[in-house]
């Protein structure tokens, strides 16, 4: 990578402990993401995607320091999220931006298009209530609507219209950097296109910069430049996505791959299907996490943590048997 | 065609009554089932492919449900003239279903044997020895280890590809001759979703049971389904092959709804093509003219489309399209 990247994520771990069942046990903990390491140039978008409890949406909301992460740095432009204070993250916060999945539960209710638009503005202080009242039009433009809508509250726009609302106060603050949290998964596969159409359109206008967090292979595979794939809170394959999908190194992302369902004849005939369960995070196997429903597994998977190693030219996995 | 079909849909209406008026949400569907076959109806949400499952079950909550014309056919006995206590003989004997979501339609505070075995208890004239020993039977097929243990255990105990095993069990006990799977893995990860389907597919294949699956997504249909049935506001607009449907959509609306979504590719390419959109929403079902349902949103529209119905199109031995366009091309 030449230019110096937008952000830079360096063993980033995100621990819970859980409650203890009883005041002698010994607390357990939760290894949500367990040392990741990323970066994203400016203007790319780079892809998240596992199954549910991978630990992918907390890596999003660790890195905005909405979970406070254990230790690790997340430096965005010349600054380290991680060592700021409360209040100079809350001004910081107008560089990052995030949109949820929902966008049913994601605003509130009782407040309209243009007043939730208008909310990070209002928080960050940003230009005189006129400015900002302009500045919400021109947003509402932006992504498909119409100015005079800022009257009309969520319930009255559709699943579509309410996740662009989500997408114009992400961009209220003119952010450089937006995660973007499985922004289409909850949506109607006609609407799904016209959100992932809106992103890259955006991105593109105003050289915005992505991370990108979704389950489904075929989202990620059209809208990421680089991809990551994790699986218990790790990193187990990353790559551009065309050294990905071409060339897939690792087992649980081959598993993944013919998992999922396409119209691809071609692509539809060598499906292997993994047997098991995602293990659970709290007591996670030895050695390499995927051993157990890994087909290729040998005995040094089971006693061996397999490290993230370059394979070739920016194409990364974590695998003993590469 | 030449067998007979297992189960037919004719000229199916259903309507809801709200405080809006009269809801039509099925107009005029027609529907077949061959024996041994896999059949999709995929559709955007509110399209009535749930509620087309729901009236073969008899499932609408009447009031405000209403069929208010057509038959379904099962083996020539229409179940829309059965009454509420011959239907139950039919429920999860003949026809079973399984849901969506299978947290919320199993029982928390029955177990897990207990419920797999009340449906062969109901059904079957079974002691409760053997209903047990067919429940294990049945859970081993399934794919779930060590049912001996597990028919013991509550539904929050089990994963949740484990749960939608134990719905499949459920609706399999009795050797149904229609399973119709709603959106069966809509709440469960990729991986699941894959073994769940090789798990639907193997029981269709061995034991020759009619599926019908109800889904919003075109992959999935085209990993699993032999034939498709694609709805749009409660109407049938295009039905045939599945690689017909795919290869060569005719209804602008399948168009659509096939060009609007990523698809896994091998090779991804260096540059990101657009995606195509379907302008607009879905239609409000109380507000539907009289004609094509779809025109509103359709590249393709005509002033036709707007007063008629459109009529159904042959394209081939089992290809069909409702649309003007489609007609006038022809």
């Amino acid at each position: 990578m030449s230019a110096q990247p937008l952000l830079k994520v360096d063993n980033l771990k995100t621990h819970f402990t859980l409650s203890k069942p009883h005041p002698f046990a010994t607390p357990q903990v939760v290894y949500a993401v367990d040392g990741i390491n990323f970066e994203i140039e400016r203007g790319k978008t780079f892809g998240l995607v596992g199954e549910s409890g991978c630990g992918k949406s907390t890596t999003a909301l660790s890195v905005l320091r909405l979970v406070e992460p254990t230790s690790g740095s997340v430096v965005l432009k010349d600054t380290d999220v991680c060592q700021l204070n409360r209040k100079e993250l809350q001004r910081f916060r107008g560089n990052m931006q995030i949109v949820f999945q929902d966008p049913y539960s994601s605003m509130n209710p009782r407040a309209t298009a243009g007043e939730i638009i208008r909310s990070p503005l209002k928080i960050l202080k940003i230009g005189t209530a006129q400015e900002q009242h302009d500045r919400v039009g021109e947003l509402l433009k932006l992504v498909g609507l119409r100015p005079e809508q800022r009257n009309l509250f969520p319930h009255q726009f559709s699943g579509g219209q309410r996740q662009r609302i989500c997408v114009a106060r992400a961009l209220a603050p003119n952010p450089d950097f937006i995660v973007c949290d499985e922004p289409v998964s909850a949506l109607d596969v006609a609407i799904q296109s016209q959100i992932l159409n809106l992103l890259v359109r955006l991105q593109k206008e105003l050289n915005l910069t992505y991370l990108f967090i979704s389950h489904d292979m075929a989202v990620v595979q059209h809208i990421c430049d680089d991809i990551a794939v994790m699986y218990l809170g790790k990193i187990v394959e990353k790559a551009d996505r065309r050294s990905l999908f071409m060339d897939v190194k690792h087992p649980y992302t081959q598993a993944l791959l013919s998992a999922v369902p396409t119209i691809d004849v071609e692509l539809q005939q060598k499906a292997t299907h993994l047997e098991g369960d995602v293990p659970s995070p709290i007591d996670p196997p030895s050695g390499c996490y995927f051993h157990p429903r890994c087909p290729r597994a040998e005995a040094r998977c089971v006693k061996e943590e397999p490290l993230l190693r370059e394979i070739l030219p920016n194409h990364w996995a974590a695998c003993h048997l590469i | 065609m030449s067998q007979k079909p297992l189960l037919q849909v004719k000229g199916l209406c259903v309507e809801f009554s709200t405080r809006r008026g009269n809801v039509q949400v099925l107009n005029h569907l027609d529907l077949h089932l061959d024996p041994g076959e896999a059949l999709g109806i995929v559709g955007e949400s509110g399209c009535g492919k749930s509620m087309t499952a729901l009236s073969i079950m008899q499932l609408i909550p009447v009031p405000p449900g209403n069929i208010s014309a057509g038959q379904i056919l099962l083996n020539d006995t229409d179940l829309l003239q059965l009454s509420e206590k011959h239907m139950q003989d039919i429920r999860g004997n003949d026809i079973s279903m399984i849901f969506q979501e299978p947290m919320t339609s199993l029982n928390p505070v029955f177990t897990v044997g207990t419920q797999v075995s009340e449906n062969i208890r109901r059904h079957q004239s079974a002691t409760r020895a053997q209903a047990r020993e067919k429940t294990i039977q049945i859970l081993e097929a399934v794919g779930i280890p060590v049912p001996e243990l597990r028919i013991h255990q509550y539904p929050h105990e089990l994963s949740g590809g484990m749960r939608q095993r134990v719905m499949i069990a459920m609706a399999l006990c009795c050797q149904p001759q229609v399973l119709i799977a709603d959106e069966p893995t809509t709440a469960l990860d990729v991986t699941i979703q894959a073994q769940i389907f090789d798990l639907l597919r193997q029981i269709q294949t061995e034991m020759g049971t009619a599926v019908i699956l109800i889904t919003h997504d075109m992959s999935v249909i085209a990993e699993f389904a032999d034939r498709v049935v694609v709805m749009y506001a409660g109407s049938k607009v295009e039905e045939g092959m599945v690689r017909d449907i795919i290869d060569t959509p005719r209804h602008p609306y399948t168009r659509g709804l096939i060009s609007c979504v990523p698809f896994l590719k091998k090779d991804p390419g260096t540059e990101r093509e657009e995606l195509n959109e379907i302008p607009g929403v879905v239609p409000d079902m109380s507000q539907l003219g009289v004609g094509c349902s779809f025109a509103p949103r359709c590249n393709y529209v005509m002033e036709k489309c707007y007063l008629e119905k459109p009529p159904e199109v042959r394209l081939g031995d089992n290809h069909h399209a409702h649309c003007w366009y489609v007609e006038e091309a022809k």
